[in-house]
């Protein structure tokens, strides 16, 4: 098994009174896809915000690539080469996609004189071409606020890669996507994880999707980890199917 | 400026003036400060004309007065006049910001903020004025401590006021509606609510409320038509220090902004009212900003 | 004929009218001085105002701080200031030429500086601050400042400080301040034409669609923010610098710090001319003035709340301004392609 590159170890945090993730320890292992699976409130995406450092956590670690930033600020974390996209669809809508995509480049080493560089034709090339990669060419002059829901995931998904991320954390990608494009959407998550090399955390509920996808899954429920394995694993586990069946 | 400190460490009996005088300014700006917090927590409108909502109604005390009606009577009458106010204010033009972005609102009510002194000024005339109760004046301490009936009265005036405000809010239909309103305007639509009608009301009894504090500071203080802004800045360091859901929070934000200003008025001398005012307002801002910022990320 | 070659027209036109304005109307210098002064204004405003989305109401503040720093410097440099603002007016400063543009100079270069110092620590103050939060407390910084210092005696309090006088021709002032304004103006436009061409003007602009979206891609949102206001602040402080010497005499809360008329002014005229764009405020503030100066005199005693309800009208029925509108009406001009039939998608199937 290759080296984890995200280290979840104990996280806890509650919102007021409510539990939303109690002692949750994962691994996500460099150069995978690994799934992240639960009913509705079960913690997936407070999990996700604790790790980019969107809420401080009550307790436990995270380490990405053996650094400890569970006290880091959003913006630190996202320069360090974890990115992630948001459940609600989020584009700079006033900006056209280009643009989208120029301003998504890696700021990691962003020096303050950077601040004023025009884009370099190299940026430029590689910004048509993800879009390219994402189906959106014909369309990157147009705003980005006028595109549709599902056009706007692609473009937030292409904004993503153009940032150059190590982990790419994905919170319901194919949520609210035409079910016939979820196919070719499928293969391009495939192809960033293989040509890229970009190492994928998915949040999903499309059972298929995930089951097709993912190397190994992870299963939360009332803010626990439930079960852990392959997809057959998963999909075989009797605690997995009575959580989403409502049993308790 | 350390003299006034020390003249008061030598007789701590002025201290109590300071407290009394505090405490009976602080009822009337919390009360402003309550109506801000309700259109606030309510409609989400930064309401830039609470100050001078507040002047309006100590110019109709002190026109009143003036025409030999008590300003006493003149509290029903501000209060009444001020609710007309809001609810063609908010036809005309609250209702057109409400669902759009937050500096919409603010903007639009200070353009009518600046409307409404220029107004003041022209009708009114510039001048620092007052509305006479004729009550006594009585002297505690050997005369060190005095302290105006009216004052007394304007206190127990304004605690009757916001009882019946939060007795309504809690008791009436219409009180149960605009909490509702607040908690989730959607919900409340589909529960049926009116939600346009809710804010209307809920916008006129901010004015009305208003209204009531201009009457009891005309009694008790003075007003002029530019001083709004400042009652404005107040009720926005009270609402911000409180919170807008904390009704004992602004309570007692408005009896300390009425201490803060009684003393820095004496131990900085009185042309340093205002600037502490907007001091406050820059201090509570910040406090808030690292109370924040010790969060990683505020929680939204 | 080429875009370049008309944009190369309008240029030289608004060159020509600029040094050839003074010289036809002689007798009002001084309001085509302000002219450039309010276009200033309302670019530096929609730096953070417009591009960025951070709608302040204390821009003002370098304004002042720049005219208090020149005007410091300037007297600092060859009398006692302490002394100078006790007397209030008494001494007579006779500056010798060489002295009276050494002060100018070292005061125009400090007060731009000063502001940029300043900003970065307001800057820190008022950036954690959102939305409503932040347009609240930019107006009490702008007017804890004029309260501030019209208490403090060193500076001359709400006395205020006489400036130098200009040693020589009254005309020759006039077009010296004159210049020195059209010059400010036209720098600002030049500067921000060139920053939102660059990665810097679309950084801003990520900031005002989502500002958490910019943070989560790990965009310096901090620096961005603090260095928008920066810029600000140098224009700012250079005009304040300049206009407390053309009017000769400041003091806090009219000249310095005019929060309710110039720091709205600022607000309304990109309001106007539309915001986020970069002809927008020009269009708004040269508009804003003429009409201004033509009606104020008309309407005394009304202005105020003419202005009043201009703000109130402005923002409820038109937002988007004169430039935003027509960027609606005719996108293809401005090089904005909208697909009117976007929201089918065709292009994903592929």
């Amino acid at each position: 098994m290759s080296q984890p590159v995200i280290e979840v170890n104990r996280v806890s945090k509650s919102f007021g009174g409510v539990v939303a993730n109690h002692e949750i320890s994962l691994e996500v292992p460099q150069g995978k896809i690994t799934g992240l699976i639960g009913p509705n409130g079960s913690g997936k995406t407070t999990l996700f915000n604790s790790i980019v450092g969107y809420h401080p956590i009550d307790a436990g670690s995270i380490k990405f690539k053996g650094l400890e930033i569970s006290e880091l600020n959003v913006q630190k974390i996202a320069r360090l080469g974890l990115v992630r996209t948001f459940q609600q669809t989020r584009i700079y809508g006033k900006l056209d996609c280009m643009q989208n995509m120029m301003i998504s480049i890696p700021h990691r080493t962003a020096a303050w004189i950077d601040m004023f560089a025009k884009p370099s034709p190299k940026t430029q090339a590689r910004a048509e071409q993800l879009l390219d990669f994402v189906g959106l060419y014909a369309k990157r002059r147009l705003l980005a606020g006028s595109l549709s829901f599902g056009q706007q995931k692609l473009l937030e998904f292409a904004m993503a890669l153009m940032n150059e991320p190590e982990v790419l954390m994905l919170d319901e990608p194919t949520a609210g996507i035409n079910p016939t494009l979820i196919n070719g959407l499928i293969d391009r998550l495939r192809r960033a994880n293989t040509e890229f090399g970009i190492t994928m955390f998915i949040i999903e509920h499309n059972m298929r999707v995930i089951m097709n996808m993912a190397d190994s899954i992870y299963c939360l429920a009332h803010g626990e980890l439930l079960a852990h394995g392959s997809p057959e694993q998963i999909q075989n586990d009797q605690r997995v199917i009575d959580a989403y069946l409502g049993a308790h | 400026m350390l003299d006034n400190l020390s003249l008061l460490a030598q007789a701590p009996v002025l201290n109590i003036q300071l407290l009394l005088d505090g405490l009976f300014i602080g009822a009337t700006f919390a009360l402003a400060a309550y109506g801000l917090a309700l259109v606030w927590g309510v409609m989400n409108v930064k309401n830039l004309c609470q100050g001078d909502m507040v002047i309006l109604g100590g110019f109709i005390t002190v026109t009143l007065a003036h025409n030999g009606i008590h300003p006493i009577f003149g509290l029903p009458v501000a209060i009444v006049a001020l609710f007309v106010y809001g609810w063609i204010v908010y036809r005309l033009i609250i209702c057109r910001v409400i669902e759009r972005d937050l500096f919409t609102s603010l903007l639009a009510t200070f353009g009518l903020a600046i409307v409404m002194a220029q107004s003041m000024n022209l009708i009114f005339g510039p001048e620092v004025t007052t509305a006479d109760s004729g009550f006594e004046t009585r002297t505690l301490f050997d005369g060190l401590v005095t302290v105006a009936e009216i004052k007394v009265v304007s206190l127990l005036l304004a605690a009757t006021l916001a009882t019946i405000v939060i007795v309504f809010m809690k008791r009436s239909r219409m009180g149960q509606a605009i909490r509702a309103t607040a908690q989730d305007a959607r919900a409340a639509r589909v529960m049926g609510i009116d939600t346009d009608r809710v804010y209307q009301f809920t916008y006129a009894l901010n004015a009305a409320i208003c209204g009531a504090a201009g009457c009891l500071i005309s009694m008790i203080w003075t007003i002029q038509p530019f001083f709004g802004i400042t009652h404005s800045i107040r009720a926005f360091v009270i609402v911000t220090a409180a919170g807008f859901g904390n009704l004992f929070g602004v309570i007692l934000a408005g009896f300390g902004l009425g201490f803060a200003e009684q003393y820095s008025g004496f131990v900085l001398g009185a042309q340093f009212q205002q600037a502490t005012v907007v001091g406050l307002l820059v201090i509570v801002l910040v406090v808030r900003q690292i109370q924040q910022a010790r969060h990683r990320r505020a929680v939204i | 004929m080429s875009k370049s070659v008309k944009a190369g027209l309008l240029y030289a036109c608004i060159l020509i009218l600029g040094i050839g304005a003074p010289l036809l109307f002689p007798d009002y210098t001084f309001q085509l001085a302000l002219l450039w002064i309010m276009i200033l204004f309302a670019l530096t405003w929609d730096i953070a105002g417009g591009q960025m989305g951070y709608n302040s109401l204390g821009n003002i503040l370098f304004f002042g701080a720049g005219m208090y720093i020149c005007a410091l410097t300037q007297v600092g440099l060859y009398y006692d200031i302490g002394a100078y603002t006790a007397a209030s007016g008494a001494i007579k400063v006779d500056y010798t030429p060489q002295q009276y543009f050494t002060g100018l100079i070292l005061g125009i270069a400090l007060a731009a500086v000063g502001c940029v110092v300043l900003a970065a620590i307001f800057g820190r103050i008022v950036f954690g601050l959102r939305g409503p939060y932040f347009a609240i407390g930019t107006l009490g910084v702008a007017l804890a400042s004029a309260e501030l210092i019209g208490t403090w005696g060193y500076v001359g309090a709400g006395g205020g400080i006489s400036l130098p006088v200009y040693p020589g021709d009254p005309d020759a002032r006039a077009m010296l301040f004159y210049g020195l304004c059209a010059l400010a103006a036209t720098g600002t436009f030049l500067f921000l034409r060139w920053l939102y061409g660059t990665s810097f003007g679309l950084a801003l602009n990520a900031i005002r669609d989502d500002e958490e979206k910019a943070e989560a891609m790990g965009i310096h949102t901090t620096r961005y923010k603090t260095v928008a206001w920066a810029i600000s602040g140098f224009f700012l402080g250079i005009v304040g610098a300049v206009f407390g010497n053309m009017t000769g005499f400041i003091e806090p809360l009219e000249v310095a710090f005019p929060t309710t008329t110039f720091g709205i002014f600022m607000v309304l005229m990109v309001l106007l001319g539309g915001k986020g764009t970069l002809w927008g405020p020009v269009i708004g503030a040269v508009l804003f003035h003429i009409v201004k100066e033509v009606t104020w005199t008309y309407l005394l005693g009304w202005q105020w709340i003419t202005l009043g309800a201009l703000i109130i009208v402005n923002v409820i029925f038109f937002q988007q301004g004169i430039v935003g509108w027509m960027r609606e009406k005719w996108p293809e001009r401005f090089g904005l392609v909208v697909d009117r039939r976007a929201t089918i998608s065709s292009q994903e199937e592929s």
